[in-house]
């Protein structure tokens, strides 16, 4: 194991230290946080709570990535 | 809330969007919106099981379009059943869209795991902790590691030590553990902060220096 899989392997076993939404909170928020994020740019300043879950929950942070990346891209056309 | 802190900025972000107006309207316009809903819904499926589709590769009869068009109808029906709880503080689009997301996301990844079998086993962290090992750049690591390899041993119920494992270490998705356990995401959410807070604590407490993540 190299020293930054080490390092990954703690992140993943602690998840963030700051406090964090909850899963159905992260689904309630997302469009806000995404929308913040994209238009605005200050989510993460704005909505800590939310990000620090990001950072702890692999599948909410793999919605987020899918939801920044369609509005972010657009939808394909019908 | 895990824990007390706000979880908005006070500022709303004001939707641009009118094709909530014509789904509360009714008729014809109402019709041709709901039309128009479920066809974003459905090009947000299929985008999503597109990226998605590595995933799926090893699964034998599975129709993308056809998952693609259930993920899409569950979403506009749990749009339209929450048509009044949207509260302007994201684009219209934004908020139907994230609907259709999560649903084709949770159906690729309980496909893919399907035949997979999730085997609970405290005993894979061995294979993480034994590995640390290593030059004397990774000694403190190491030793980090293998402090919290002792406490998950020993600080953490059974319940809490399977689910950290499985989600951390295994790499099992929440959704498809949730399945197996007969449980829900937010709960094995809330199983996995509590065994991560504990950690922390029993490390403080033993004197190891924690950063926080970024």
């Amino acid at each position: 194991m190299t020293r930054h899989e080490s390092n990954q392997a703690v992140d993943r076993l602690l998840g963030p230290a700051e406090p964090e939404a909850t899963c159905d909170e992260c689904f309630e928020l997302l469009d806000v946080y995404v929308d913040r994020e994209v238009l605005q740019g200050d989510a993460e300043q704005a909505m800590p709570a939310l990000a620090a879950h990001l950072r702890g929950c692999p599948a909410c942070a793999e919605d987020h990535e899918s939801l920044r990346t369609f509005v972010t891209t657009g939808p394909p056309a019908a | 809330m895990l824990d007390s802190v706000p979880m908005t900025a006070e500022a709303p972000i004001t939707s641009r969007d009118d094709l909530l107006e014509r789904l509360r309207a009714t008729g014809g316009r109402h019709d041709a919106a709901t039309r128009e809903l479920h066809a974003m819904l459905l090009r947000a499926a299929r985008y999503e099981i597109g990226r998605r589709s590595a995933a799926l590769a090893h699964v034998h009869g599975e129709d993308p379009e056809d998952l693609a068009l259930q993920a899409a109808d569950d979403a506009f029906v749990a749009v339209m059943a929450k048509l009044d709880q949207f509260r302007g503080e994201s684009r219209f689009s934004t908020w139907a869209y994230k609907f259709a997301l999560y649903e084709a996301a949770v159906r690729v990844r309980r496909r893919a795991w399907q035949h997979r079998e999730v085997v609970l086993d405290p005993e894979s962290w061995l294979t993480v902790a034994d590995g640390s090992a290593g030059p004397q750049g990774r000694h403190d690591q190491a030793e980090l590691l293998g402090a919290i390899r002792s406490m998950i041993d020993t600080k953490l119920t059974a319940r809490q030590r399977e689910v950290l494992i499985a989600l951390t270490i295994q790499g099992v998705p929440i959704d498809v553990l949730a399945e197996r356990l007969d449980s829900s995401r937010g709960a094995l959410y809330k199983t996995l902060h509590d065994a991560r807070r504990k950690l922390r604590l029993e490390l403080a407490a033993a004197g190891h220096e924690l950063e926080a993540t970024t």
